[in-house]
């Protein structure tokens, strides 16, 4: 079993703390992301479990066994580096059986699950070369296949796909979520880019500042962010956020108009694809359009609000409109999200 | 989210002690024992008991009891006209030979960082100096000055700078210039690689861009080079400064200090009193007067870098 | 800086004139050297000083290689060598630790490393001397690897530590994960990737080690145990008329810096902002 459990988990840096109060279960098979921009303590996370940084405080188990203390060579996890810390003296196939090599398994053996790991990764015809005679994508392959090869109980990548062009990562990424699909190994995913977490995950973790802001699955994230911080880091383009004064079981915002919001809200978030330009039954508010950018499968409206001030609608198709344009933009109901002075969800 | 649960202060000893990354603390002094040890023995230890021998007085009938005389050695070296005289060429010493060292190996750098046909085979050539090991630069440089097989005193006189093609090291008024002169062959390299690397490590775009804004060779470089080298080159030479300072070999294999003491600076001087009168007192008072010297020039350039890192 | 259009030939003409020159204030002593070495004895006196000689003779160096300049040939040998060894081990194990650990007291360590660069070891001469009289030392050559050791330490670290910060530490964590002790990740990963660092410390040290004479004249003076520059020198002051074999003697001497020179050439700007003792 590779269940992870981490209680009342803290690391500092001298006097520096970098994570603190990190309380987080993943059940065995299950794939978790770690998201959060840069800095916020992901990677550290993911030293921890590898066991490369020692745990400040608190306690770290896998399996139910306390992990703490345990060296990285013990703990059977895999993990691709961001800069995929190939060897650079050793071949491809050496770079894949290495930790064969090491375990002392004789060479003979190695050759299978090597040529297998290649095989599934589309480097059989790689297998002599060195690292520095491939290209990027190729790296960040050899660097998956060394993990595959181990069969380990965990895998742990740490922006695997962060030094790829886009093209590449949109591959890689299907490539990485049909291997957990099929080896249902325990993963443990770092990364700052939300698509990736979205469609990669069973559940994310989002992180800011060192602490762990909502733990849940893709759409918990996106329909009930539990703060303004997740509300703004997980979805794209990003929600808009207005302030606006309380009055009677709503938010008046600053042109006057007012949204329904529980009492407490100072302020309330819509995503830019849940602005209509129709009426919803929620009162509108009058925007002028200042640019239009049309993607083809949608279009995105970015407005000012007088009072209020600037808003995205992103709506499905093409619109006949033109910068100048004064629209009204509704959001539809039940799509509103109330935040309160401390910017928790209400 | 915003409780706090008690987390054992950073740093504390189960923080850092924690069973399994204890050697995280003791690794690296393993690692860094060997060279400790060895530098405390040889070099620590040793200073500590030269500062020792400078309050002490060394007979050469009875080397094993050296008395204690207090700060003798000292007021001795300060009516010691040679380590006045040799106080004063090492002044003479660093600065020349610093001085053409720098500009020439200045003009060396800046030519090897343009291009040219054959630049790999020059630059290894013009480098060939680093690698001589300095007593033969010595020796050679001191056969190169002799009239029997030298061709120096030669020219010398053929362009009137000498009457006589004599040895210019046998004269106390010029001997000083032998070494320099070795010392400044020796020394262009390690300013030209130096330099060189500084200038390439200048983006190439600022070039460009100052010569789309229309500017003259000259003009990119006192804007651009100058201004981007000028800390590294100001630290880089006062450090050498010390290092030439303390540098006799030259000057010990090609003069030995002589004739008459001329060309002795404090640190030949310090090895021909310990090395030609074992009068170790003596030598050990020279070398804290040096080391003090050296200090007070220390603080000096720590000033200097700190203002110039600043800006 | 290959600029588009306007050659100046004037410029260019100056520029190939001053690095002829720069070529030539490198070459000449050198040439010098060997001139003189190759020089047959009864010309010295007549063709002493020009430029190209009219005969050209081996018999300098037949006549020093069957001397007693082999025994302090082999001497200088053994002392750099074992020196550069030492040296490369100890300094690459503590370069090691400052490239890969944070500790306390390493910025002290660091600083006590600099300074020693900076002092003039001649300072401690008389010490040293009396230090090796008493163990009974004086006149072996076990004396001056330990000295020539200790004073290249510093510098050999730094220079160990930038090649080992040239490696990046994702390797050996990485080998630690696929199952690496330290020790392990060490031998298998990172010696094979700093084994060009290692051969450059090497040399520096190597070179460092064959032209230290100060404290070479000090602490041996017996024949046997003489290092090369020593025996130069003693010799120079013995019979300084043989011109032509004291100067074959000196061109042996630069063989193996010569060598070195050749192999450390990629190394150059790494060795000298490290500090070099050699300068
Ligand atoms: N060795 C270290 N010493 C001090 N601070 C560190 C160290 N390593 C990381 N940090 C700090 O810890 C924080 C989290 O780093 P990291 O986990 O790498 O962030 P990221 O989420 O971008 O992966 C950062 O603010 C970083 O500056
Ligand atoms: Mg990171």
């Amino acid at each position: 079993m590779a269940d992870m459990r981490f209680s009342g988990v803290a690391k500092s840096y001298g006097r520096t703390e970098v994570l603190r109060d990190i309380d987080l279960e993943v059940a065995d098979g299950e794939f978790v992301v770690l998201v959060g921009p840069s800095g916020c303590g992901k990677s550290t996370l993911l030293r921890m479990i590898a066991g490369l940084e020692p745990i400040s405080a608190g306690e770290f188990t896998i399996g139910g066994r306390r992990m703490n203390d345990v060296a990285p060579r013990d703990r059977d996890i895999a993990m691709v580096f961001q800069s995929y810390a190939l060897y650079p003296h050793m071949s491809v196939a050496r770079n894949m059986g290495f930790p064969m090599e090491i375990a002392r398994r004789p060479k003979t053996e190695r050759v299978g699950p090597v040529g297998q790991a290649a095989e599934t990764l589309g480097l059989t015809r790689l297998l002599d070369r060195l690292p520095k005679a491939l290209s990027g994508g190729q790296r960040q392959r050899v660097a998956m296949g060394r993990a595959l090869v181990r069969e380990p109980k965990a895998f742990l990548f740490d922006e695997p796909l962060s030094n790829l062009d886009a093209a590449l990562r949109v591959e890689m990424r299907l490539e990485i979520a049909r291997l957990h699909q099929r080896l249902g190994t325990t993963t443990v995913y770092v990364t700052h880019d939300q698509v990736e977490a979205m469609t990669l995950a069973d559940r994310i973790v989002v992180m800011n500042g060192g602490l762990i802001q909502q733990v849940g699955s893709p759409m918990d994230l996106y329909d009930r962010p539990a703060n303004r911080f997740v509300a703004g880091f997980i979805g794209s383009p990003t929600m808009n956020l207005v302030a606006g004064t309380a009055e009677g079981g709503g938010l008046r915002l600053g042109d006057g108009t007012l949204w329904p919001a529980p009492p407490g809200t100072v302020e309330l978030g819509i995503r830019p694809e849940h602005l209509s330009l129709a009426p919803t039954g929620v009162p509108g508010v009058r925007a002028e359009l200042q640019v239009v950018e049309r993607l083809g499968s949608d279009t995105n409206l970015f407005c000012e609000v007088p009072g209020v001030g600037p808003l995205l609608a992103r709506v499905n198709g093409n619109v006949d409109l033109s910068p100048g344009a004064v629209i009204e933009l509704a959001p539809e109901d039940g799509r509103l999200h109330a935040f309160d002075a401390g910017g928790g969800r209400l | 989210m915003t409780t706090h649960l008690p987390t054992p202060v950073p740093g504390s000893l189960r923080g850092r002690l924690s069973r399994g990354y204890v050697h995280l603390a003791v690794e690296p002094w393993l690692y860094l024992g060997p060279a400790l040890a060895l530098i405390g023995l040889v070099i620590i230890v040793p200073l500590g008991i030269g500062i020792g021998y400078s309050f002490r007085e060394f007979s050469l009938l009875r080397p094993n009891d050296a008395e204690w005389v207090g700060l003798a050695n000292y007021r001795d070296l300060w009516g010691d006209a040679k380590f006045w005289r040799s106080l004063n060429n090492t002044l003479v010493w660093t600065f020349a030979s610093l001085f053409f060292q720098f500009f020439l190996g200045l003009g060396l750098a800046l030519l090897l960082n343009t291009a040219f046909v054959g630049k790999k085979l020059v630059q290894a050539l013009v480098f060939l100096p680093w690698a001589v090991p300095t007593f033969l630069i010595g020796l050679n440089f001191s056969w190169l000055f002799n009239p029997v097989i030298g061709p120096f005193p030669h020219w010398m006189f053929a362009l009137g700078i000498l009457d006589e093609p004599y040895n210019i090291l046998g004269n106390p008024e010029t001997a000083l210039w032998g070494p320099i002169l070795a010392n400044v062959w020796y020394g262009v390299p390690f300013f030209a690689i130096t330099l060189l690397a500084a200038l390439s490590s200048i983006p190439g775009e600022l070039y460009e861009a100052a010569e789309i804004d229309g500017a003259s060779a000259w003009q990119k470089f006192t804007k651009i080079t100058l201004p981007f080298l000028g800390p590294m080159i100001a630290i880089t030479v006062m450090l050498r400064a010390i290092w030439i300072a303390n540098f006799a070999d030259l000057i010990y294999v090609m003069t030995g200090g002589g004739p008459a003491n001329s060309t002795q600076i404090l640190s030949s001087y310090i090895f021909t009193t310990a090395f030609r009168k074992l009068d170790f007192g003596h030598a050990s008072a020279i070398a804290v007067a040096l080391l003090i010297l050296l200090m007070i020039y220390a603080t000096l350039l720590l000033f200097v870098r700190s203002k110039l890192v600043r800006t | 800086m290959a600029a588009v259009g306007r050659r100046r030939p004037l410029l260019t003409a100056g520029k190939y004139l001053a690095l002829a020159g720069y070529v030539t204030f490198a070459l000449f002593p050198l040439y010098w050297l060997v001139k003189i070495a190759m020089t047959p004895e009864r010309l010295i006196y007549s063709e002493g000083t020009r430029l190209w000689p009219s005969a050209a003779t081996l018999d300098n160096f037949r006549a020093v290689l069957g001397s007693d300049f082999m025994i302090f040939f082999m001497n200088s040998v053994i002392v750099s060598l074992s020196t550069a060894a030492i040296c490369a081990a100890i300094a690459g194990a503590g370069g090691y630790a400052f490239s890969r650990f944070q500790f306390r007291g390493k910025r002290l360590v660091a600083a006590l490393l600099l300074l020693t660069q900076m002092f003039p070891l001649l300072m401690i001469i008389a010490p040293i001397y009396r230090i090796v009289a008493s163990l009974g030392l004086l006149n072996t050559l076990t004396s001056l690897i330990v000295v020539y050791t200790a004073f290249n330490i510093p510098f050999a670290t730094f220079l160990m530590q930038s090649f080992f910060d040239g490696i990046p530490k994702d390797l050996e964590e990485a080998a630690m994960i696929d199952g690496c002790t330290r020790a392990q990740a060490l031998r298998k990963v990172i010696l094979p990737l700093t084994l060009p660092g290692l051969g450059a410390t090497l040399g520096f040290v190597f070179t460092a080690a064959w032209s230290e004479i100060l404290f070479a004249l000090m602490l041996v003076k017996s024949e046997s145990t003489m290092t090369f520059p020593v025996g130069l020198l003693s010799f120079v002051s013995k019979f300084s008329v043989d011109w032509g074999q004291m100067m074959a003697a000196g061109v042996l001497a630069l063989i193996p810096s010569c060598l070195f020179f050749a192999f450390i050439q990629r190394y150059l700007v790494q060795g000298l902002t490290s500090g070099a003792v050699k300068g």
